[in-house]
C-alpha cells in the first residue's frame, strides 16, 4: 500500500512538473511572431485563413500593399483550443513552415520518425548491457589485477572521450578507412533488412561505448561491495561454489542498483542521440526536432518538447519507483 | 593480584605536586594543517590527478598565450590555401607534419605537378621522389600542398600594383611574376568549343607548350623529351601594345640570343644576333594581366600591402577547407571557451550557493517550495531552453543565448549540492554553540556552514567546466548555437566543419577532437582526484 501512495504520488508530482513546463513553452511560443511560409505563386490569405481555421488568430484584413493583418486570440484561449484538440481528436496541430511536411498533420510526422531513433536505441542497449555488465564483473573479481586496470583505463577513457568525437572516429575509421560500413544510414522505410542494419551499425556502436563504460563502472563498483558482504562468506561456507554463490548471491543483489540504472539509461538515450542522428544522417526523431526549429514550425516544436520533457522526467522517477519493485525490502515512502 | 605490590612504600618518597609541574595539555610541535592544506596534500599523493592539472594547466596556457603567436585570426580566411595540411618547419625533413598530403594521380597530373615545380624552383613533388604502380598508370608521391596551388588563374592587377610588385621585387629578389604565355596559343585553345579547354585557357600553370587530345589539354614534349616553355618573348627594341613595361628580376633563361638570318635590301643574307626578352604582363581592361606565382604573390599581398604580420602561408595545424587557420581558430576557440565556462560557473557557484543555502538552512516550507521550483526549472531540458531563448532573442547575441540558457538550468545543481551541505552540517554541536552564543543566521550560514560545504562546491564547480564545453561543443556542432557571426569561433563549430570534409581533410576534425579530449579526459580525472582530495571519506565510491 505504502508503495501504491509512493508512486501515485511521484507519478502526480510528474505530471504537475509536466504540464508547468508545457504551458511555459506553449506561452513562450505564443508570443513570438508567427510564421507564414509560402511558396511563390501561393495565395497568404489561405495560409492566413488556415491559421484562423486553427483558432490563433482572427479578423484578417488585407491592407493596401498586400500585407495582411490580423488580431491574435488570447494565449489561454488558444491554449484552451489546443489542449481540447488534442484530447477529443488528438490532434496535435498541423506543420505550418516545415517545407517538406507543410499542411501534414505532426503527429504522422512524428511517429514515423521514431523507429530509426527507437531501433538505434534498442540495438545499442542489445550490444552495450551484455558487454557492459561482463566488464564490470570482469573488473570486480579480478579486482586490483591487471585485468581490472586494463578495464579501468578502457571506462575513464570511454566515459571522458566525447560522443561527438566518438562519433566521427568511427565514422572516419570504419566506414571510410576500412570501408565496412556506409558513411549513413540507408533511406528508405524497411527498416529490417540487413542493409539498413548494417548501415545502422556504427551510429549503434557510437551510442553503446559511451553506454558500455558506464554499465561496467556502476556493476564494477556494485559487484565489488556485494562481494564483500557477509552473506557471500556464508554462502561459501555452506558448500556452494565460488561461481553458485556469486551468481545466485551477489549478482542478484548487484542487479537491485544496476537494473533501474539500465532502465533509466534507455529512456535518456532515447532523447540524447541528437548528435549521432545528425552525424550519420538518421531520419530520426533528433533531426525532426533540428529542422523544426529551424523552420520555426511552432506545432512540431511542441509537440517535440513535450516528448522530450516527458522522456527526461521518466528517466528521473523510473530509477526510484522500480526500486520499490524489484527489491522487496525497500519501501518506499515508508515512513 | 598486583596490588599488593606498593603495599610497603614508605611515606618519605611522596612528594607534594607542584602547580607547575602539572601539564593539562601540551602545545602541538607539528605544525597546524587546515583544511585545505590536507586536502592539497591528499590531491598531491593522487598522480593521475597530478598528470591532469598539469595537462589542463598546459591547454589553458595554450589558450591564453596561442593567440598572441600567430598572425592569423579566426576571421582570416583565403579560398586559395584551403584545406592546406599541417606543416611544421621542425618536421620538413620527415614524412609527417611537413604540409605534403599523398597524391595518387596519373601521369600527366604527375607531369604538370613536375613541371610546375621545374619552373618555379621549388619542390612540388616532395624530393622529386614517386612510385609508380605496376600497370605505370598510378603515381604516388607525397604533394606539397602550399607550393601545390601553383599559379591559378590569370590574375588582372592595376597598374599601380604591377609597379609595386616590381619594386617589391627588386627589393626583395624574390620572384612574383614569371613570364606569360601569349594570349594567341591560349586563344587558339579557346576557338574548339570545349569546356576543359576554355578552362585551361585561364590556366595560368600552363606555361608550356600543349596541345589537345582526348577533349584534354596535353602536355607537348619537345624531341629530347623536355617541357618546352611557351613563353610569349619579344626581341630586344621590338615593342608590342599588349606588353606591359617590366624591368625587374627576370627568371633564369630571359634574355637568350638566337641567331636570326635576315635580308637586307640588297638581298644579301646576314645572320644577326638578336636577344629575347619574355613579357610579363598583357595589358587588359582595368589592369595588368599576370602570371603571380601564389605563394610569393601571397607572402607580397601580407607583408606589403595588408601588413597584418603575416609573411608567409604557414599553417601549423593546416585550414580547413573554406581556408580558415586551424590552430587560431583552435586557440581562439579554446581561449573562448575557457572564459565563457569559467564566467558562468562563477555566476551559477554564486546563485546556487545563495539559493541553496537559505534553501537548506532554514527547511521546512520554504526549503519545499524552492525545491519544487528548482525541479520544475530543472526539468526542462537544456535544448528547448535554448531553442526558446533562440527565439525570443533572435537579435542579440548568440553568446547571450548560451549564456542564459547555461545559468538557467545550471544553478540548479549547485544549490542541491549546497542545501546537502547544509542538511549535513546544521544539525551540528558547533552550529548550536554558535547559535547560543547569538550569532545571527546569516552569518551562521555563511562563517559556520558554507566553509564547511566549500569543498564539495569546488569540485563541481571543476567538474561543471568541462561539461559546460562539451554542451557547447555539442550545440556549435548541431548549428543551434552560431558564434562565427560574431567572429568567434568555438572547438564545436570547427569539428562541424570537420566532418563535412572528413574524407577529404580528415585533419581538419583531428585538432578540435584532441583537444576536446585532452580537456574532457583530464577534467575528469582532475575533478575525482579533488573529490577524493576534499572529501576522504567519500573514496573510490563512484569509481
Amino acid at each position: 500500500m505504502y508503495m501504491f501512495k509512493y508512486v501515485t504520488k511521484r507519478l502526480g508530482l510528474m505530471l504537475f512538473t509536466f504540464l508547468i513546463i508545457i504551458v511555459m513553452c506553449f506561452v513562450l511560443i505564443k508570443l513570438l511572431p508567427i510564421q507564414v511560409n509560402v511558396g511563390p505563386g501561393q495565395d497568404k490569405y489561405i495560409a492566413y485563413k488556415q491559421l484562423e481555421g486553427r483558432g490563433w488568430i482572427t479578423n484578417i484584413q488585407e491592407g493596401e500593399n498586400g500585407i495582411y493583418t490580423y488580431d491574435r486570440v488570447p494565449i489561454f484561449i488558444q491554449l484552451g483550443t489546443y489542449v481540447n484538440r488534442i484530447i477529443t481528436k488528438g490532434d496535435f496541430g498541423v506543420a505550418t513552415t516545415y517545407g517538406e511536411y507543410i499542411g501534414k498533420p505532426v503527429w504522422d510526422v512524428f511517429v514515423r520518425k521514431l523507429p530509426p531513433t527507437i531501433l538505434i536505441n534498442i540495438y545499442s542497449t542489445l550490444i552495450g548491457v551484455p558487454i557492459g555488465l561482463g566488464l564490470g564483473i570482469l573488473a570486480a573479481l579480478k579486482k586490483n589485477k591487471w585485468q581490472d586496470q586494463v578495464i579501468n583505463i578502457f571506462i575513464i577513457l570511454l566515459i571522458s572521450v566525447p560522443s561527438i568525437v566518438l562519433g566521427l572516429g568511427i565514422q572516419y575509421f570504419l566506414c571510410f578507412k576500412l570501408g565496412w560500413f556506409p558513411l549513413t544510414m540507408v533511406r528508405g522505410d524497411d527498416y529490417f533488412t540487413w542493409e539498413m542494419f548494417r548501415s545502422m551499425l556504427p551510429a549503434v556502436f557510437s551510442l553503446c561505448l559511451g553506454s558500455i563504460a558506464g554499465y561496467a563502472r556502476y556493476t564494477r563498483a556494485e559487484l565489488s561491495e556485494v562481494l564483500t558482504g557477509e552473506f557471500m562468506l556464508l554462502a561459501r561456507t555452506k558448500g556452494l561454489t565460488k561461481g553458485q554463490a556469486i551468481y545466485r548471491h551477489a549478482m542478484r543483489n548487484s542487479m537491485v542498483v544496476i537494473f533501474p540504472s539500465i532502465l533509466s539509461e534507455f529512456i535518456g538515450v532515447l532523447s540524447g542521440s541528437m548528435i549521432i542522428e545528425r552525424m550519420f544522417a538518421i531520419p530520426g526523431v533528433g533531426g525532426l526536432y533540428l529542422n523544426a526549429i529551424n523552420f520555426q514550425d511552432y506545432d512540431f516544436f511542441m509537440l517535440l518538447s513535450a516528448f522530450y520533457t516527458l522522456i527526461g522526467l521518466a528517466a528521473g522517477i523510473v530509477i526510484d519507483i522500480s526500486y520499490g519493485f524489484i527489491d522487496p525490502r525497500i519501501r518506499m515512502g515508508a515512513k | 593480584m598486583t596490588t599488593n605490590k606498593y603495599d610497603n612504600i614508605p611515606v618519605e618518597k611522596f612528594q607534594f605536586a607542584k602547580r607547575v609541574d602539572l601539564h593539562h595539555d601540551s602545545k602541538f610541535d607539528t605544525k597546524p594543517v587546515t583544511y585545505f592544506q590536507g586536502a592539497f596534500k591528499r590531491f598531491c599523493k593522487n598522480k593521475g590527478a597530478v598528470v591532469a592539472a598539469i595537462v589542463i594547466a598546459v591547454l589553458v596556457l595554450f589558450a591564453i598565450i596561442a593567440p598572441f603567436c600567430t598572425p592569423y585570426t579566426p576571421a582570416y580566411y583565403d579560398t586559395v590555401y584551403a584545406a592546406a595540411r599541417p606543416k611544421n618547419n621542425l618536421f620538413l625533413e620527415t614524412d609527417f607534419w611537413d604540409g605534403c598530403r599523398v597524391k595518387e594521380t596519373s601521369y600527366e597530373a604527375c607531369l604538370r605537378d613536375y613541371a610546375m615545380g621545374l619552373e618555379t624552383g621549388r619542390e612540388v613533388i616532395k624530393d622529386y621522389e614517386y612510385t609508380v604502380s605496376a600497370d605505370g598508370k598510378v603515381f604516388t608521391y607525397r604533394y606539397d600542398t602550399y607550393y601545390g596551388v601553383g599559379f591559378g588563374k590569370y590574375r588582372v592587377i592595376s597598374e599601380e600594383e604591377y609597379a609595386d610588385i616590381q619594386r617589391y621585387q627588386n627589393e626583395t629578389g624574390r620572384q612574383v611574376l614569371y613570364p606569360t604565355v601569349h594570349i594567341k596559343y591560349r586563344d587558339t585553345v579557346d576557338l574548339r568549343d570545349n569546356t576543359i579547354a576554355q578552362q585551361d585557357k585561364d590556366n595560368a600553370n600552363i606555361y608550356y607548350k600543349t596541345k589537345i587530345e582526348h577533349n584534354k589539354t596535353v602536355m607537348v614534349l619537345n624531341s629530347e623529351g623536355d617541357i618546352e616553355p611557351n613563353y610569349w618573348a619579344l626581341a630586344e627594341g621590338e615593342k608590342s601594345g599588349l606588353a606591359a613595361p617590366y624591368d625587374s628580376k627576370r627568371i633564369d633563361g630571359d634574355g637568350y640570343t638566337e641567331t636570326v638570318k635576315k635580308m637586307d635590301q640588297d638581298g644579301n643574307i646576314t645572320e644577326e644576333e638578336v636577344t629575347y626578352y619574355y613579357v610579363y604582363g598583357r595589358k587588359v581592361d582595368g589592369g595588368v594581366e599576370v602570371r603571380a606565382e601564389y605563394y610569393e604573390y601571397y607572402t607580397y599581398l601580407h607583408t606589403q600591402k595588408y601588413q597584418d604580420g603575416i609573411s608567409e602561408p604557414y599553417f601549423l595545424f593546416g585550414t580547413t577547407t573554406s581556408g580558415k587557420d586551424i590552430f587560431s581558430c583552435l586557440a581562439n576557440g579554446a581561449r573562448f571557451s575557457f572564459i565563457f565556462a569559467i564566467v558562468v560557473a562563477i555566476v551559477n557557484l554564486v546563485v546556487g550557493a545563495i539559493w541553496g543555502s537559505i534553501s537548506g538552512y532554514f527547511g521546512g516550507k520554504i526549503d519545499l517550495c524552492m525545491e519544487r521550483f528548482a525541479e520544475i526549472l530543472g526539468s526542462v531540458p537544456t535544448m528547448i531552453v535554448i531553442t526558446l531563448l533562440k527565439y525570443h532573442m533572435g537579435s542579440t547575441s548568440h553568446i547571450w543565448v548560451l549564456f542564459i540558457s547555461f545559468f538557467a538550468t545550471g544553478w540548479i545543481g549547485m544549490a542541491g549540492t549546497t542545501r546537502m551541505q547544509f542538511y549535513r552540517f546544521k544539525n551540528q554541536e558547533y552550529v548550536l554553540a554558535a547559535r547560543t552564543l547569538g550569532a545571527s543566521d546569516a552569518r551562521i550560514m555563511f562563517k559556520h556552514i558554507f566553509p564547511n560545504g566549500l569543498g564539495t562546491l569546488v569540485t563541481r564547480c571543476a567538474l561543471v567546466i568541462p561539461s559546460m564545453i562539451y554542451t557547447e561543443t555539442n550545440l556549435s556542432y548541431l548549428g543551434i548555437i552560431n558564434l562565427e557571426a560574431g567572429n568567434i569561433t568555438s572547438v564545436g563549430t570547427l569539428i562541424a566543419a570537420g566532418q563535412q570534409a572528413l574524407m577529404v581533410a580528415p585533419y581538419v576534425a583531428l585538432f578540435p577532437c584532441v583537444f576536446l579530449v585532452l580537456l574532457m579526459l583530464s577534467f575528469n580525472l582532475f575533478g575525482n582526484g579533488l573529490r577524493d582530495a576534499f572529501n576522504p571519506s567519500l573514496r573510490g565510491s563512484e569509481d
